[in-house]
Protein backbone atom coordinates (compact mmCIF):
# COMPACT_ATOMS: atom_id res chain seq x y z
CA UNK A 1 0.00 0.00 0.00
CA UNK A 2 1.62 3.23 -1.07
CA UNK A 3 -1.24 5.51 -2.09
CA UNK A 4 -0.01 8.60 -0.18
CA UNK A 5 -3.48 9.63 0.97
CA UNK A 6 -1.98 10.22 4.45
CA UNK A 7 0.53 12.68 2.98
CA UNK A 8 -2.16 14.37 0.91
CA UNK A 9 -4.29 15.11 4.00
CA UNK A 10 -1.41 15.86 6.40
CA UNK A 11 -1.11 19.48 7.68
CA UNK A 12 2.54 18.85 8.62
CA UNK A 13 3.37 17.63 5.09
CA UNK A 14 2.05 20.95 3.82
CA UNK A 15 4.20 22.95 6.23
CA UNK A 16 7.44 20.96 6.53
CA UNK A 17 9.63 18.89 4.22
CA UNK A 18 7.87 15.83 5.58
CA UNK A 19 6.07 12.79 4.16
CA UNK A 20 4.31 10.26 6.44
CA UNK A 21 3.99 7.79 3.54
CA UNK A 22 7.76 7.78 3.16
CA UNK A 23 8.24 7.10 6.89
CA UNK A 24 5.88 4.10 6.65
CA UNK A 25 7.86 2.84 3.66
CA UNK A 26 11.11 3.00 5.63
CA UNK A 27 9.54 1.07 8.51
CA UNK A 28 8.16 -1.60 6.17
CA UNK A 29 11.56 -1.97 4.48
CA UNK A 30 12.98 -3.27 7.82
CA UNK A 31 16.26 -1.63 6.79
CA UNK A 32 17.82 -0.96 10.19
CA UNK A 33 20.23 1.65 8.89
CA UNK A 34 17.39 3.70 7.39
CA UNK A 35 15.27 3.26 10.50
CA UNK A 36 18.17 4.49 12.63
CA UNK A 37 18.41 7.53 10.36
CA UNK A 38 14.75 8.24 11.13
CA UNK A 39 15.36 7.91 14.87
CA UNK A 40 18.18 10.45 14.80
CA UNK A 41 16.64 12.80 12.25
CA UNK A 42 14.19 15.70 12.35
CA UNK A 43 11.37 14.16 10.33
CA UNK A 44 9.62 12.06 12.99
CA UNK A 45 9.25 15.21 15.11
CA UNK A 46 7.32 17.14 12.45
CA UNK A 47 4.02 15.23 12.91
CA UNK A 48 1.34 17.35 14.64
CA UNK A 49 -0.63 14.29 15.86
CA UNK A 50 -3.94 15.55 14.46
CA UNK A 51 -4.44 11.95 13.26
CA UNK A 52 -6.12 13.01 10.02
CA UNK A 53 -4.15 10.08 8.56
CA UNK A 54 -6.22 7.73 10.75
CA UNK A 55 -9.41 8.98 9.16
CA UNK A 56 -8.16 8.65 5.64
CA UNK A 57 -5.99 5.54 5.33
CA UNK A 58 -7.95 3.10 3.14
CA UNK A 59 -6.26 0.18 4.95
CA UNK A 60 -6.92 1.45 8.46
CA UNK A 61 -3.27 2.20 9.20
CA UNK A 62 -2.24 5.12 11.40
CA UNK A 63 1.07 6.72 10.34
CA UNK A 64 0.71 9.27 13.18
CA UNK A 65 0.74 6.53 15.82
CA UNK A 66 3.65 4.72 14.14
CA UNK A 67 5.48 8.01 14.48
CA UNK A 68 4.55 8.14 18.19
CA UNK A 69 6.25 4.78 18.62
CA UNK A 70 9.32 5.91 16.66
CA UNK A 71 9.57 8.95 18.94
CA UNK A 72 9.35 6.74 22.02
CA UNK A 73 12.08 4.44 20.67
CA UNK A 74 14.24 7.44 19.68
CA UNK A 75 14.18 8.62 23.29
CA UNK A 76 14.70 5.16 24.79
CA UNK A 77 17.82 4.50 22.67
CA UNK A 78 19.11 8.03 23.16
CA UNK A 79 19.08 9.11 19.51
CA UNK A 80 16.61 11.98 19.95
CA UNK A 81 19.39 14.43 20.85
CA UNK A 82 21.03 13.85 17.46
CA UNK A 83 18.48 16.09 15.75
CA UNK A 84 17.49 19.70 16.34
CA UNK A 85 13.79 18.77 16.50
CA UNK A 86 14.35 15.75 18.73
CA UNK A 87 16.32 17.83 21.24
CA UNK A 88 13.18 19.92 21.85
CA UNK A 89 11.75 17.02 23.89
CA UNK A 90 13.85 18.31 26.78
CA UNK A 91 11.99 21.63 26.70
CA UNK A 92 8.63 19.84 26.54
CA UNK A 93 9.59 17.59 29.43
CA UNK A 94 10.58 20.67 31.48
CA UNK A 95 7.50 22.78 30.69
CA UNK A 96 4.82 20.10 30.48
CA UNK A 97 6.08 16.67 31.55
CA UNK A 98 7.19 17.81 34.99
CA UNK A 99 3.85 19.55 35.56
CA UNK A 100 2.10 16.18 35.58
CA UNK A 101 4.02 14.69 38.48
CA UNK A 102 4.50 17.97 40.35
CA UNK A 103 0.95 19.32 40.15
CA UNK A 104 -1.31 16.64 38.61
CA UNK A 105 -2.01 18.86 35.60
CA UNK A 106 -0.43 18.83 32.14
CA UNK A 107 -1.30 22.51 31.99
CA UNK A 108 -2.56 24.91 34.64
CA UNK A 109 -2.82 28.70 34.58
CA UNK A 110 0.33 28.97 36.72
CA UNK A 111 2.35 27.00 34.12
CA UNK A 112 1.61 29.21 31.11
CA UNK A 113 4.16 31.92 31.88
CA UNK A 114 3.71 35.02 29.74
CA UNK A 115 7.45 35.43 29.04
CA UNK A 116 7.48 31.95 27.44
CA UNK A 117 4.17 32.60 25.66
CA UNK A 118 4.18 36.05 24.01
CA UNK A 119 1.48 34.81 21.61
CA UNK A 120 -0.97 34.56 24.52
CA UNK A 121 -1.32 38.35 24.56
CA UNK A 122 -2.20 40.94 27.21
CA UNK A 123 -5.50 39.40 28.33
CA UNK A 124 -3.69 36.19 29.26
CA UNK A 125 -1.08 38.19 31.19
CA UNK A 126 -3.96 39.87 33.02
CA UNK A 127 -5.47 36.46 33.86
CA UNK A 128 -2.07 35.10 34.93
CA UNK A 129 -1.40 38.12 37.17
CA UNK A 130 -4.87 38.00 38.78
CA UNK A 131 -5.42 34.25 38.55
CA UNK A 132 -7.30 33.55 41.79
CA UNK A 133 -9.63 36.55 41.45
CA UNK A 134 -10.41 35.81 37.79
CA UNK A 135 -10.67 32.01 38.01
CA UNK A 136 -12.87 32.06 41.10
CA UNK A 137 -15.14 34.72 39.57
CA UNK A 138 -15.86 32.09 36.90
CA UNK A 139 -16.66 29.46 39.54
CA UNK A 140 -13.13 28.06 39.92
CA UNK A 141 -11.39 26.94 43.12
CA UNK A 142 -7.93 28.24 42.33
CA UNK A 143 -5.16 26.23 44.04
CA UNK A 144 -7.38 25.40 47.01
CA UNK A 145 -8.40 22.07 48.53
CA UNK A 146 -11.62 20.36 47.42
CA UNK A 147 -13.28 19.98 44.04
CA UNK A 148 -13.65 22.51 41.25
CA UNK A 149 -11.68 23.95 38.37
CA UNK A 150 -7.96 24.60 38.95
CA UNK A 151 -8.14 23.17 42.49
CA UNK A 152 -5.00 21.95 44.26
CA UNK A 153 -4.67 18.24 43.60
CA UNK A 154 -4.09 16.61 46.96
CA UNK A 155 -1.05 14.59 48.06
CA UNK A 156 -2.83 11.21 47.96
CA UNK A 157 -3.70 11.61 44.29
CA UNK A 158 -0.28 12.99 43.41
CA UNK A 159 1.34 10.06 45.20
CA UNK A 160 -0.63 7.61 43.05
CA UNK A 161 0.27 9.51 39.90
CA UNK A 162 3.98 9.45 40.78
CA UNK A 163 3.82 5.74 41.59
CA UNK A 164 2.24 5.10 38.18
CA UNK A 165 5.17 6.90 36.56
CA UNK A 166 7.64 4.80 38.60
CA UNK A 167 5.96 1.44 37.97
CA UNK A 168 5.29 1.91 34.25
CA UNK A 169 8.64 3.42 33.27
CA UNK A 170 7.43 7.00 32.87
CA UNK A 171 9.94 8.26 35.44
CA UNK A 172 12.81 6.39 33.77
CA UNK A 173 11.69 7.94 30.48
CA UNK A 174 11.92 11.44 31.99
CA UNK A 175 15.33 10.57 33.46
CA UNK A 176 16.52 9.37 30.06
CA UNK A 177 15.47 12.69 28.46
CA UNK A 178 17.41 14.56 31.16
CA UNK A 179 20.47 12.31 31.02
CA UNK A 180 20.89 12.43 27.23
CA UNK A 181 20.15 16.15 27.14
CA UNK A 182 22.90 16.84 29.67
CA UNK A 183 25.37 14.93 27.48
CA UNK A 184 24.28 16.94 24.44
CA UNK A 185 24.41 20.22 26.34
CA UNK A 186 28.07 19.57 27.16
CA UNK A 187 28.79 18.78 23.50
CA UNK A 188 27.07 21.99 22.42
CA UNK A 189 28.80 23.96 25.19
CA UNK A 190 25.47 25.13 26.64
CA UNK A 191 24.90 25.53 30.37
CA UNK A 192 22.16 23.19 31.69
CA UNK A 193 20.56 23.42 35.15
CA UNK A 194 17.42 22.02 36.77
CA UNK A 195 15.91 25.49 36.91
CA UNK A 196 14.35 26.70 33.64
CA UNK A 197 15.04 30.41 34.18
CA UNK A 198 18.85 30.27 33.98
CA UNK A 199 19.06 27.16 31.78
CA UNK A 200 20.87 28.07 28.55
CA UNK A 201 20.29 24.66 26.95
CA UNK A 202 16.56 24.87 27.70
CA UNK A 203 16.20 28.21 25.94
CA UNK A 204 18.31 26.96 23.04
CA UNK A 205 16.07 23.95 22.35
CA UNK A 206 12.91 25.91 23.19
CA UNK A 207 13.31 28.80 20.80
CA UNK A 208 16.30 28.57 18.45
CA UNK A 209 15.84 27.40 14.88
CA UNK A 210 18.74 26.84 12.51
CA UNK A 211 18.76 28.28 9.02
CA UNK A 212 18.65 24.82 7.43
CA UNK A 213 15.04 24.53 8.53
CA UNK B 1 -27.67 3.80 6.31
CA UNK B 2 -27.71 7.39 7.56
CA UNK B 3 -30.79 6.64 9.69
CA UNK B 4 -28.95 3.74 11.30
CA UNK B 5 -25.97 6.02 12.05
CA UNK B 6 -28.33 8.46 13.68
CA UNK B 7 -29.88 5.73 15.85
CA UNK B 8 -26.49 4.36 16.87
CA UNK B 9 -25.25 7.82 17.73
CA UNK B 10 -28.29 8.72 19.83
CA UNK B 11 -28.11 5.49 21.80
CA UNK B 12 -24.41 6.12 22.41
CA UNK B 13 -25.14 9.27 24.42
CA UNK B 14 -26.15 8.21 27.92
CA UNK B 15 -29.30 9.83 29.34
CA UNK B 16 -28.08 10.54 32.86
CA UNK B 17 -25.55 9.77 35.63
CA UNK B 18 -22.36 11.23 34.26
CA UNK B 19 -18.81 11.08 35.63
CA UNK B 20 -17.20 14.35 34.53
CA UNK B 21 -13.49 14.37 33.78
CA UNK B 22 -12.09 17.89 33.81
CA UNK B 23 -9.75 19.16 31.11
CA UNK B 24 -6.39 20.80 31.91
CA UNK B 25 -6.76 23.12 28.93
CA UNK B 26 -10.44 23.98 29.38
CA UNK B 27 -10.04 24.62 33.14
CA UNK B 28 -7.07 26.86 32.53
CA UNK B 29 -8.13 28.89 29.52
CA UNK B 30 -11.94 28.76 29.78
CA UNK B 31 -12.54 28.14 33.46
CA UNK B 32 -16.12 29.34 33.30
CA UNK B 33 -17.00 26.86 30.55
CA UNK B 34 -16.61 23.82 32.77
CA UNK B 35 -18.54 25.48 35.59
CA UNK B 36 -21.47 26.52 33.40
CA UNK B 37 -21.64 23.07 31.82
CA UNK B 38 -21.98 21.46 35.26
CA UNK B 39 -24.56 24.05 36.27
CA UNK B 40 -26.63 23.49 33.10
CA UNK B 41 -26.60 19.70 33.49
CA UNK B 42 -27.54 19.86 37.19
CA UNK B 43 -29.80 22.90 37.43
CA UNK B 44 -31.35 23.23 33.97
CA UNK B 45 -31.47 19.64 32.68
CA UNK B 46 -31.88 18.19 36.22
CA UNK B 47 -29.44 15.35 35.60
CA UNK B 48 -26.85 13.75 37.84
CA UNK B 49 -23.19 14.58 37.17
CA UNK B 50 -20.27 14.22 39.56
CA UNK B 51 -17.27 16.56 39.84
CA UNK B 52 -14.68 14.39 41.61
CA UNK B 53 -11.95 16.17 43.61
CA UNK B 54 -9.64 13.16 43.09
CA UNK B 55 -9.30 13.69 39.36
CA UNK B 56 -6.02 14.56 37.68
CA UNK B 57 -4.72 15.00 34.16
CA UNK B 58 -5.23 12.21 31.61
CA UNK B 59 -1.61 12.94 30.49
CA UNK B 60 -2.86 13.11 26.89
CA UNK B 61 -0.91 16.20 25.89
CA UNK B 62 2.23 14.57 27.27
CA UNK B 63 1.49 11.39 25.30
CA UNK B 64 0.75 13.11 21.98
CA UNK B 65 3.79 15.37 22.39
CA UNK B 66 6.03 12.36 22.97
CA UNK B 67 7.21 12.86 26.57
CA UNK B 68 4.91 10.36 28.31
CA UNK B 69 5.23 6.75 27.12
CA UNK B 70 2.24 4.63 26.13
CA UNK B 71 2.15 2.28 29.15
CA UNK B 72 2.25 5.23 31.55
CA UNK B 73 -0.54 7.00 29.68
CA UNK B 74 -2.66 3.85 29.67
CA UNK B 75 -2.22 3.42 33.41
CA UNK B 76 -3.08 7.07 34.10
CA UNK B 77 -6.28 6.58 32.08
CA UNK B 78 -6.90 3.34 34.01
CA UNK B 79 -6.71 5.30 37.29
CA UNK B 80 -9.30 7.76 35.99
CA UNK B 81 -11.57 4.81 35.18
CA UNK B 82 -10.89 3.40 38.67
CA UNK B 83 -12.00 6.70 40.23
CA UNK B 84 -15.19 6.51 38.15
CA UNK B 85 -15.75 2.91 39.27
CA UNK B 86 -15.21 3.84 42.93
CA UNK B 87 -17.70 6.70 42.59
CA UNK B 88 -20.30 4.23 41.26
CA UNK B 89 -20.60 5.62 37.72
CA UNK B 90 -20.38 4.05 34.26
CA UNK B 91 -20.71 7.02 31.92
CA UNK B 92 -17.34 8.72 31.43
CA UNK B 93 -17.59 12.34 30.23
CA UNK B 94 -14.19 13.86 29.36
CA UNK B 95 -14.31 17.64 29.01
CA UNK B 96 -11.28 17.80 26.73
CA UNK B 97 -11.26 16.70 23.11
CA UNK B 98 -7.72 15.41 23.62
CA UNK B 99 -8.98 13.27 26.52
CA UNK B 100 -11.98 12.12 24.51
CA UNK B 101 -9.73 10.91 21.69
CA UNK B 102 -7.20 9.47 24.11
CA UNK B 103 -9.56 7.37 26.23
CA UNK B 104 -11.26 6.05 23.10
CA UNK B 105 -7.85 5.18 21.66
CA UNK B 106 -6.79 3.37 24.84
CA UNK B 107 -10.07 1.42 25.05
CA UNK B 108 -9.76 0.50 21.37
CA UNK B 109 -6.19 -0.73 21.86
CA UNK B 110 -7.25 -2.80 24.87
CA UNK B 111 -10.03 -4.29 22.78
CA UNK B 112 -7.55 -5.38 20.10
CA UNK B 113 -4.79 -6.36 22.55
CA UNK B 114 -6.41 -7.89 25.67
CA UNK B 115 -3.00 -8.94 27.00
CA UNK B 116 -2.06 -5.26 27.18
CA UNK B 117 -5.20 -4.56 29.19
CA UNK B 118 -4.20 -7.25 31.70
CA UNK B 119 -0.70 -5.76 31.90
CA UNK B 120 -2.12 -2.29 32.59
CA UNK B 121 -4.47 -3.67 35.26
CA UNK B 122 -1.38 -5.13 36.91
CA UNK B 123 0.49 -1.82 36.75
CA UNK B 124 -2.47 0.03 38.25
CA UNK B 125 -2.87 -2.46 41.07
CA UNK B 126 0.84 -2.37 41.86
CA UNK B 127 1.08 1.42 41.76
CA UNK B 128 -2.18 2.37 43.48
CA UNK B 129 -3.96 -0.77 44.75
CA UNK B 130 -6.92 0.20 42.56
CA UNK B 131 -9.04 -1.78 40.12
CA UNK B 132 -11.36 -0.52 37.42
CA UNK B 133 -14.27 -1.39 35.21
CA UNK B 134 -14.49 -0.21 31.63
CA UNK B 135 -16.98 2.63 31.06
CA UNK B 136 -20.23 1.62 29.43
CA UNK B 137 -20.37 4.97 27.68
CA UNK B 138 -17.70 7.50 26.75
CA UNK B 139 -19.44 10.68 25.74
CA UNK B 140 -18.19 14.18 25.16
CA UNK B 141 -20.09 16.97 26.99
CA UNK B 142 -20.88 18.66 23.66
CA UNK B 143 -22.95 15.59 22.76
CA UNK B 144 -24.97 16.01 25.96
CA UNK B 145 -25.73 19.63 25.07
CA UNK B 146 -26.52 18.58 21.48
CA UNK B 147 -28.83 15.81 22.64
CA UNK B 148 -30.72 18.29 24.84
CA UNK B 149 -30.60 21.25 22.46
CA UNK B 150 -34.38 21.40 21.99
CA UNK B 151 -35.09 21.28 25.74
CA UNK B 152 -32.46 23.97 26.31
CA UNK B 153 -33.95 26.15 23.56
CA UNK B 154 -37.22 26.32 25.47
CA UNK B 155 -35.40 27.93 28.39
CA UNK B 156 -33.28 30.35 26.38
CA UNK B 157 -33.68 34.13 26.67
CA UNK B 158 -31.86 34.86 23.42
CA UNK B 159 -31.41 33.33 19.97
CA UNK B 160 -28.71 33.49 17.31
CA UNK B 161 -30.48 36.32 15.52
CA UNK B 162 -29.08 39.75 14.82
CA UNK B 163 -31.48 41.96 16.78
CA UNK B 164 -30.81 44.93 14.48
CA UNK B 165 -31.36 43.17 11.14
CA UNK B 166 -33.56 40.26 12.21
CA UNK B 167 -31.31 37.92 10.22
CA UNK B 168 -29.66 34.72 11.50
CA UNK B 169 -26.09 35.09 12.70
CA UNK B 170 -23.46 33.48 10.48
CA UNK B 171 -21.48 30.95 12.50
CA UNK B 172 -18.29 29.06 11.72
CA UNK B 173 -18.20 25.75 13.58
CA UNK B 174 -14.82 24.18 14.23
CA UNK B 175 -14.58 20.58 15.43
CA UNK B 176 -11.44 19.41 17.23
CA UNK B 177 -9.53 16.77 15.25
CA UNK B 178 -9.52 14.22 18.08
CA UNK B 179 -13.32 14.36 18.36
CA UNK B 180 -14.17 13.04 14.90
CA UNK B 181 -11.01 12.10 13.01
CA UNK B 182 -9.76 9.19 15.14
CA UNK B 183 -13.04 7.29 15.41
CA UNK B 184 -15.37 8.96 12.87
CA UNK B 185 -18.01 6.22 13.07
CA UNK B 186 -18.71 7.15 16.68
CA UNK B 187 -19.72 10.66 15.64
CA UNK B 188 -22.94 11.62 13.91
CA UNK B 189 -21.93 12.86 10.49
CA UNK B 190 -18.45 11.30 10.73
CA UNK B 191 -15.27 13.31 10.17
CA UNK B 192 -16.65 15.31 7.23
CA UNK B 193 -20.07 16.39 8.49
CA UNK B 194 -20.11 16.19 12.29
CA UNK B 195 -23.50 17.45 13.38
CA UNK B 196 -22.89 18.29 17.01
CA UNK B 197 -22.20 22.04 16.69
CA UNK B 198 -24.27 22.39 13.50
CA UNK B 199 -27.28 21.08 15.42
CA UNK B 200 -26.85 23.62 18.22
CA UNK B 201 -26.36 26.54 15.80
CA UNK B 202 -29.35 25.70 13.64
CA UNK B 203 -31.66 24.84 16.54
CA UNK B 204 -30.85 28.11 18.27
CA UNK B 205 -31.49 30.30 15.21
CA UNK B 206 -28.12 30.70 13.48
CA UNK B 207 -26.81 29.71 10.07
CA UNK B 208 -23.71 27.60 9.58
CA UNK B 209 -20.94 28.94 7.34
CA UNK B 210 -19.64 26.31 4.93
CA UNK B 211 -16.15 27.33 3.88
CA UNK B 212 -13.31 25.50 2.10
CA UNK B 213 -11.00 24.80 5.05
CA UNK B 214 -13.79 23.89 7.44
CA UNK B 215 -12.24 20.57 8.53
CA UNK B 216 -8.63 21.72 8.58
CA UNK B 217 -6.78 21.36 11.89
CA UNK B 218 -6.43 24.49 14.09
CA UNK B 219 -2.72 23.68 14.15
CA UNK B 220 -2.10 22.84 17.81
CA UNK B 221 0.26 20.07 16.75
CA UNK B 222 1.09 19.23 20.42
CA UNK B 223 4.92 19.28 20.33
CA UNK B 224 4.73 21.90 17.55
CA UNK B 225 3.01 24.54 19.71
CA UNK B 226 4.77 23.59 22.94
CA UNK B 227 8.10 25.08 21.87
CA UNK B 228 8.44 28.67 20.72
CA UNK B 229 10.58 27.65 17.73
CA UNK B 230 7.71 25.71 16.09
CA UNK B 231 4.69 27.87 16.86
CA UNK B 232 4.78 29.05 13.26
CA UNK B 233 3.29 25.66 12.34
CA UNK B 234 0.37 26.25 14.64
CA UNK B 235 -0.24 29.86 13.55
CA UNK B 236 0.04 28.96 9.84
CA UNK B 237 -2.71 26.35 10.13
CA UNK B 238 -5.11 28.74 11.88
CA UNK B 239 -4.22 31.47 9.36
CA UNK B 240 -5.18 29.17 6.51
CA UNK B 241 -8.61 28.74 8.12
CA UNK B 242 -9.10 32.47 8.83
CA UNK B 243 -8.29 33.39 5.23
CA UNK B 244 -10.73 30.78 4.01
CA UNK B 245 -13.62 31.84 6.28
CA UNK B 246 -13.09 35.62 5.98
CA UNK B 247 -15.08 36.15 2.72
CA UNK B 248 -18.17 34.68 4.43
CA UNK B 249 -18.02 37.37 7.16
CA UNK B 250 -18.77 35.09 10.11
CA UNK B 251 -20.21 36.70 13.24
CA UNK B 252 -18.32 34.25 15.44
CA UNK B 253 -16.55 30.89 15.58
CA UNK B 254 -17.93 28.07 17.75
CA UNK B 255 -15.69 25.23 18.95
CA UNK B 256 -16.02 21.98 20.89
CA UNK B 257 -12.29 21.71 21.68
CA UNK B 258 -10.74 24.06 24.26
CA UNK B 259 -7.35 23.96 22.55
CA UNK B 260 -8.80 24.95 19.18
CA UNK B 261 -10.73 27.73 20.89
CA UNK B 262 -7.64 29.16 22.53
CA UNK B 263 -5.53 28.94 19.36
CA UNK B 264 -8.12 30.51 17.08
CA UNK B 265 -8.46 33.35 19.59
CA UNK B 266 -4.74 33.91 20.26
CA UNK B 267 -3.52 33.47 16.67
CA UNK B 268 -5.87 36.24 15.55
CA UNK B 269 -4.11 38.46 18.10
CA UNK B 270 -0.64 37.31 16.99
CA UNK B 271 -1.35 37.73 13.27
CA UNK B 272 -2.83 41.15 13.94
CA UNK B 273 0.18 42.28 15.96
CA UNK B 274 2.81 40.86 13.61
CA UNK B 275 1.21 41.44 10.20
CA UNK B 276 -1.50 44.02 10.88
CA UNK B 277 -4.15 41.64 9.52
CA UNK B 278 -7.55 41.06 11.09
CA UNK B 279 -10.30 38.93 9.63
CA UNK B 280 -13.32 41.17 10.11
CA UNK B 281 -14.26 44.62 8.77
CA UNK B 282 -13.66 46.51 12.01
CA UNK B 283 -10.12 45.43 13.07
CA UNK B 284 -11.61 43.67 16.09
CA UNK B 285 -11.22 40.03 14.97
CA UNK B 286 -13.79 37.22 14.93
CA UNK B 287 -14.94 36.23 18.44
CA UNK B 288 -14.40 32.55 19.31
CA UNK B 289 -16.79 30.89 21.78
CA UNK B 290 -16.89 27.50 23.43
CA UNK B 291 -20.22 25.67 23.08
CA UNK B 292 -20.67 25.94 26.87
CA UNK B 293 -20.22 29.72 26.74
CA UNK B 294 -22.73 29.98 23.91
CA UNK B 295 -25.29 27.85 25.74
CA UNK B 296 -24.83 29.87 28.93
CA UNK B 297 -25.10 33.18 27.08
CA UNK B 298 -28.36 32.23 25.34
CA UNK B 299 -29.76 30.98 28.65
CA UNK B 300 -29.13 34.45 30.06
CA UNK B 301 -26.10 33.99 32.33
CA UNK B 302 -23.86 37.02 32.95
CA UNK B 303 -21.11 37.01 30.25
CA UNK B 304 -18.46 37.98 32.78
CA UNK B 305 -19.43 35.13 35.13
CA UNK B 306 -19.01 32.82 32.12
CA UNK B 307 -15.46 34.15 31.65
CA UNK B 308 -15.86 35.90 28.31
CA UNK B 309 -13.45 38.59 29.49
CA UNK B 310 -10.56 36.10 29.25
CA UNK B 311 -10.80 35.93 25.46
CA UNK B 312 -8.28 38.12 23.63
CA UNK B 313 -10.71 38.85 20.78
CA UNK B 314 -13.36 40.87 22.57
CA UNK B 315 -16.95 39.64 22.51
CA UNK B 316 -18.96 42.85 22.99
CA UNK B 317 -19.80 43.29 19.27
CA UNK B 318 -21.29 39.78 19.29
CA UNK B 319 -23.22 40.42 22.53
CA UNK B 320 -24.65 43.58 20.94
CA UNK B 321 -25.75 41.66 17.84
CA UNK B 322 -27.56 39.05 19.96
CA UNK B 323 -29.00 41.80 22.17
CA UNK B 324 -27.44 40.51 25.38
CA UNK B 325 -27.35 43.08 28.15
CA UNK B 326 -24.07 43.41 30.05
CA UNK B 327 -22.41 45.82 32.42
CA UNK B 328 -19.03 47.03 31.06
CA UNK B 329 -17.96 48.08 34.57
CA UNK B 330 -18.44 44.50 35.78
CA UNK B 331 -16.05 43.04 33.21
CA UNK B 332 -12.86 43.31 35.23
CA UNK B 333 -14.28 42.71 38.69
CA UNK B 334 -12.72 39.77 40.55
CA UNK B 335 -14.30 37.17 42.81
CA UNK B 336 -13.87 39.32 45.93
CA UNK B 337 -15.51 42.31 44.24
CA UNK B 338 -12.17 44.01 43.66
CA UNK B 339 -11.97 46.17 40.53
CA UNK B 340 -8.92 44.79 38.75
CA UNK B 341 -6.63 46.89 36.59
CA UNK B 342 -7.59 46.37 32.95
CA UNK B 343 -5.36 44.36 30.59
CA UNK B 344 -3.01 46.32 28.36
CA UNK B 345 -4.33 47.11 24.90
CA UNK B 346 -2.83 45.38 21.85
CA UNK B 347 -1.09 47.52 19.26
CA UNK B 348 -3.32 46.62 16.28
CA UNK B 349 -6.21 44.47 17.40
CA UNK B 350 -8.99 46.78 18.59
CA UNK B 351 -10.47 46.03 22.00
Amino acid sequence: MNCGVCTAICPAAEFYDYDPRDICNVLMSKDEEKIEDLLKGDKIWHCGQCLSCKTRCPRGNVPGLLISLLREVSIRVGLFTESEEGRRQYAIKKTLGENIINSGYCVHVMHVKPHLHPEQGPVWKWYFDNAEEVADRQGGNYNKEGSGALRKINDENLKDLRRIFEVTGGKDFYDQIDKQSKVKAVQLKKNITDNVDDNEYFYHVYKDKSQKQ
Amino acid sequence: MSKQYWKDYQSAVAEDNYYYERSCIRQSFFTGSEEIFLKIVKDVLKKDIVDDMNLHTCSGIGYYSGVVPLDTTMTVVARLFALMTEAGYKNFVPSCITSFGLVNEMVDMWHHFPDKLEEIKGYLKEATGKEFEMPENIVHPCDIIYKNRKALKEKMKYSLTNVKTGKPLQVVEHIGCHYAKIFPRQVKGGAEFPQVLVGMIQEWGGEVVDYPERRHCCGFGFSQYLVLANRGYSAANSKKKFESMQPFKPDFILTNCPGCNMFMDRWQYTISETEGITYDDHKRGIPVLTYEELTGLLLGYNPWDLGLQVHQVQVEPLLDKIGIEYDPKDKYVGKTGKQLKEPEKPMNLKV
